[in-house]
Order: structure tokens, then sequence, then C-alpha cells
């Protein structure tokens, strides 16, 4: 092993990567993960499709939703479901590299230590977006249609995007915090998934007990799902009764989304830098 | 004209709520030197090079990493440094090759530089053949070499190496220890903690003990193990019948005889190659045949107890046979 004389090669100057460009890398190097696991992805594609199938064949026939089809009314909730965990998705990858030491690892080099979350966030709205790609092509497939213009079709989908920004904070928040991947998982299933379904996700709210629905109504969910409806028109809007998010949803996903923002970001970066301090 | 010392650590001190884990540690290592911080679990080895890497933040004191304030110029020391981890930190979904790629852009090295530099590291760590397999198929000890070959994409001029050995069997150990040996060659610097002392014996031109996040001693392993007292003669005969006769052969060459019969072994204390002499020539004109004749110096394990009042190794059982620093009488007269 020591026979072999040490590199001949002269090092080249150092010049350490700006910001975006090592963002970037770590961009691909989390890609080439997807790439080595597509089973990765299941997460944001067999589940989702399956609880398109599931819920539209299912219970379709059961809920009763005003103009439109429950498979249409259906797919905007899924994928405001898909993005809400692109927050599971973060908290998974930066617990595996905290846990793994890369984290150690990336912090030694002279680079931005942002772009260890940028990076990592880059690349799980990349991951989720795949998802949101996966679902309208299913969607299509069993009757969903933006029916509505160029312009509202962009912009519902820009929400899920912005949507999907506030979300990754609350996943580098959870990810920082927790000790593994399992209690990642624990933590996340037992919040998101009561959170994604207590909304107007998967049905109407207005069938539901009187607390709940309003609890359901003001859920920031509801506010992305009913502004993707009314933008892709599928579905009316909300009745006079809904409460006030639902009635202005656009409005309130973008408020929703720079509040969650203001919310997370700090508990986040502070929960990260104590994390990898010490 | 005097260099710059490759690594200084000034009055470290790094406190986690109650607990001081550094408390005040100091060290010289000048260039193409290597420094062992020798110490057992919790001394506050990793915490210290967790601070001279930049990975924490130390709540007082500071040091230097290439001439490079660790505190006031981060990035420079980042620069100049490499970081072999406790575990090895390789991504385990990615190739070798890509790897080092990972790394060695984000040290900002030109892809041109990396793959050929790549080649040759994998080359000399034995990793040719499996530089496009997934990590995640490579066995303890290559994932430890490639770790290596990462930290090493950038050439830094200083390494630090937390507990590099620990976890792999004795002949990947062996392997490694060559392989640093060559890097210190090559005018590399190196800090490592170890918790073994026959590593920090092996590898090391100076040794810094820590104990309870205090340096208790400094200094060569050769000084350190005469701080722990003074060397014994242990001597084998042939024949178990000869017992008898050897102990008194030797008590008239030295007073302080302890005798094994079961190992056939006398052990007795010595002053040194002097007296060592004057015993392996009492023997020779006794006619006893003498399996072997060594000088035993305290192990550093020996000045471990001697400087802590505990053994290094706590959980390890005692061992009696415990493998002395045996210099055979030809090692000793050259």
């Amino acid at each position: 092993m020591t026979t072999v004389p040490a590199a001949t090669l002269t090092r080249p100057e150092l010049k350490p990567p700006t910001l975006i460009a090592s963002s970037w890398i770590v961009v691909r190097r989390n890609l080439i993960h997807i790439k080595r696991m597509p089973e990765l992805l299941l997460d944001v594609t067999i589940q989702p499709v399956m609880f398109v199938l599931l819920f539209a064949f299912v219970f379709g026939g059961s809920i009763a939703v005003a103009g439109s089809n429950y498979r249409e009314f259906l797919v905007p909730g899924i994928m405001a479901q898909t993005m809400a965990f692109a927050s599971f998705i973060v908290a998974i990858g930066l617990t595996n590299d905290l846990d793994k030491g890369i984290v150690d690892r990336l912090k030694s080099l002279p680079i931005s230590r942002q772009s260890i979350l940028v990076g990592r966030s880059v690349s799980s709205l990349i991951h989720s977006s795949i998802g949101i790609t996966v679902m309208a092509v299913t969607g299509l497939a069993i009757g969903w249609r933006a029916r509505n213009g160029v312009l509202e079709t962009a912009l519902g989908f820009g929400l899920l995007l912005l949507f999907g920004f506030a979300m990754i904070w609350l996943g580098i928040w959870v990810g920082s915090a927790m000790r593994s991947v399992e209690s990642v998982n624990g933590v996340m299933f037992t919040t998101m998934f009561p959170i994604t379904f207590v909304a107007n996700t998967f049905a109407p709210t207005e069938h539901m007990p009187n607390w709940l629905a309003l609890v359901a109504e003001w859920n920031p969910i509801s506010s992305l799902v009913q502004a993707l409806r009314d933008l892709w028109g599928n579905g009316v809007p909300a009745g006079a009764d809904a409460a006030w998010p639902l009635q202005h949803p656009v409005l309130m996903t973008v408020v929703w989304s720079l509040f969650l923002t203001a919310v997370f970001a700090p508990m986040a970066v502070r929960s990260f830098q104590r994390r990898s301090r010490d | 004209m005097t260099t710059t010392p490759a690594v200084e650590a000034v009055d470290l001190v790094k406190r986690f709520d109650e607990t001081t884990a550094v408390d005040g540690v100091s060290f010289v290592v000048p260039q193409g030197t290597v420094l062992g911080l020798l110490g057992p679990n919790g001394a506050g080895k990793t915490t210290t090079t967790r601070m001279l890497t930049t990975l924490s933040k130390p709540t007082s004191g500071t040091g230097r990493v290439a001439g490079h304030d660790i505190i006031a110029e981060p990035d420079a020391v980042r620069r100049s440094m490499g970081l072999v981890g406790q575990v090895a930190t390789v991504d385990e979904l990615l190739t070798a090759r890509e790897n080092l790629w990972l790394i060695g852009r984000l040290a900002g090295l030109p892809k041109s530089y990396i793959r050929p530099a790549g080649d040759d590291l994998l080359e000399r760590f034995s990793l040719t053949d499996a530089a496009d397999r997934v990590v995640k198929t490579y066995s303890g000890g290559m994932r430890r070499r490639l770790d290596l070959a990462v930290s090493l994409i950038a050439a830094p001029p200083v390494l630090f190496l937390d507990e590099p050995t620990t976890g792999l069997d004795p002949r990947s150990r062996n392997d490694l220890w060559d392989v640093l040996r060559g890097l210190v060659r090559d005018g590399t610097t190196l800090v490592l903690t170890t918790q073994y002392l026959e590593e920090a014996d092996q590898l090391c031109d100076d040794i810094v003990v820590i104990d309870r996040g205090k340096v208790i001693a400094a200094g060569t392993p050769t000084q350190l193990k005469d701080q722990a007292g003074a060397a014994s003669v242990v001597l084998t005969v042939t024949e178990a019948a000869d017992l008898g006769r050897a102990e008194e052969v030797l008590r008239r060459c030295t007073p302080d005889v302890y005798v094994e019969p079961n190992a056939r072994r006398l052990t007795a204390q010595a002053d040194g190659l002097a007296d060592m002499t004057r015993i392996g020539q009492a023997f020779a004109d006794s006619g006893i045949p003498v399996d072997d004749l060594g000088l035993q110096r305290p192990s550093l394990d020996d000045v471990f107890l001697a400087l802590t009042g505990h053994r290094a190794e706590e959980a390890s059982p005692p061992d009696d046979e415990a493998p002395a620093d045996q210099t055979d009488l030809e090692g000793a007269l050259r």
C-alpha cells in the first residue's frame, strides 16, 4: 500500500465555490442518491397515486362534492398533501447526514455552511416536484383538468412551491432536533398525517362537526387546497358560511406560507446550529 | 528563522452547560511531526479536535492551524487541513470516485485535477478496483481508507484524525499505520487522537496525555516512559530445573528478583543497558541455557496508570500477559 509513490501532481490553487456553486454540488449529490435508490421516490409517487386511486374509487361514490366530481376534487388535495410532506423528506435527509457525520465533513470544508441547508432544501423541492408531476399525470388520466387559463394553472403550481418552501423550514427544524431517522419517521407520521387529513384535502369540511370544521378551515393546508381548486376550476368556491381563509384562499396561502416560514425558519436555524456546533 | 508551527492550541476551553469537556488545553505541533492526543473515552480529545478543526467554537482560548487563527480565520483553517472523523464519513450511496468528486469540488479544486489526483489516491489506498462501486458495499477497512483518501484530495498540509483505527482489525490497522507513516514522510503534519497506547507509541513523535479535559503530561513516548519509573530485565530460562540456580546468579547482579516458575521467567530491576550487559555476561559464564533476555521498559499503559491512577482502557479486562515493550538485547546494544 505504501510502495506506490505519492501523488506527483501539483495541487492547483483552491478556489472555494460560491454559495450557489456549493449548494448546487450538494443538490447533485442528493440527486445521485435518488438515482441510486429510486425507492426514495416512493413517498411522492406510488403512495400518493395509491391515495388517489383508493380515495377516488373506494370513497368517491359516497362523497358528494358540489360543482365537480370527486376525482377532480381530490387531485389538488393530494398534491397539497404531497407538498406538505416535503418537510418529511428534508427532515429524513438532514437527520441522516447529521447522524452519519456528513454534515461535519461538509462543515470542515471552506464553503458557506448555508449551502448544506440550501442544497438539502432545493433537492427536496425537486423531489416533491417529481411527485407533483406524477400526480398531475395521474390526475389527467382519471379526468382531472386545470380548467382555467395558463396563468391560473401556473399560479397554482407556484403556490404549491411556495408552501413547500415553508414546509422545508419545518423539516430542517425537526431534522436537526431529532437524533435518528426512526424518530423523525415517528414524529412526522403522527403529526403530518392528521394535519393533512383534518382539512378539506379529502372531503368537504361542511359535513364535519362544527368545531372540527373550524379547525379544518383554518388549517393552512385547506387554504392551499382551496386555492388550487379555485385556480384550476376543480369544484365551486367555498360557501358564504365557510371560514374567512377559505373565502380568500390564494391570499391566505401566501400569508400562511410566509407566517410558517417566519415561525419555523428561526427555530430551524437555531436548532441546526446548536446540533452541529458542539 | 523559526518556522510557524503546524498546529497550536492555546488554552482551549469548552464548556457544555454544566460540564467542562476541555479545561485549558495547550500544545504546539511542529511542521512535519505527529502529535498524539492520548486519553480515555470522554477525556476531551474529540472536543479538542473539533475546536481546532472549526467544527466547535471554544468557550475560551484559541488555536492556530498553519498559522491561521481558528476563530478569526476559520475559512483559511479549513483550506489548510483535512479531517478524518471518528466514524467514516463517506457517502454510502455514492461511489468512491463520486465521494472524491463531492469533497474535491467543495474544497475548490477543478474537475481536471480531481480525476487524476483521485485516481492516484485510490491506487495508493488499494481501492482502484472498487472505485466505481457504491460505498455501501465496502468493508469497514475499505471505508476507512476511502475516508482517508477523501480527506487527502485537497492535499492538506495538516491532517486531523480522530481515533483513526477504532474498530479496525489488526491487519487493517497496521496497513493504516503504514499509510500514515507515508504521509509524514511526504511532509504532512498529523494530529491524531487515540485511546490505544500502542498506537501513540508506534506513530507519534510527541504525546499529549489528556484526562478529564486537562493536559496531565506531555513529551516523547520515551520521556513519558522514563517518567513511569525504572526499567527491568526479563529473563526466561530453557529448563525449569535451572530456575533456582538462575535466581542465585541474578541476585548476585541485582538484589530485587521476582520469579514466575510456570513461565520459567525471572524479572529483576535494572538501571539500563549496563545492568543488562552485566547480567548477560553472568549468565554466559554460568552456562545456564537461556531462551530470552530482554530489557523491559514501562509501557504507556504503566505511564497512564502512574499519571492518573486508573488505566487508559477501563473497560478492558486486566491483562496479565500485557504485551511489554520489550527491547531485545541485540536491538538494545545496536
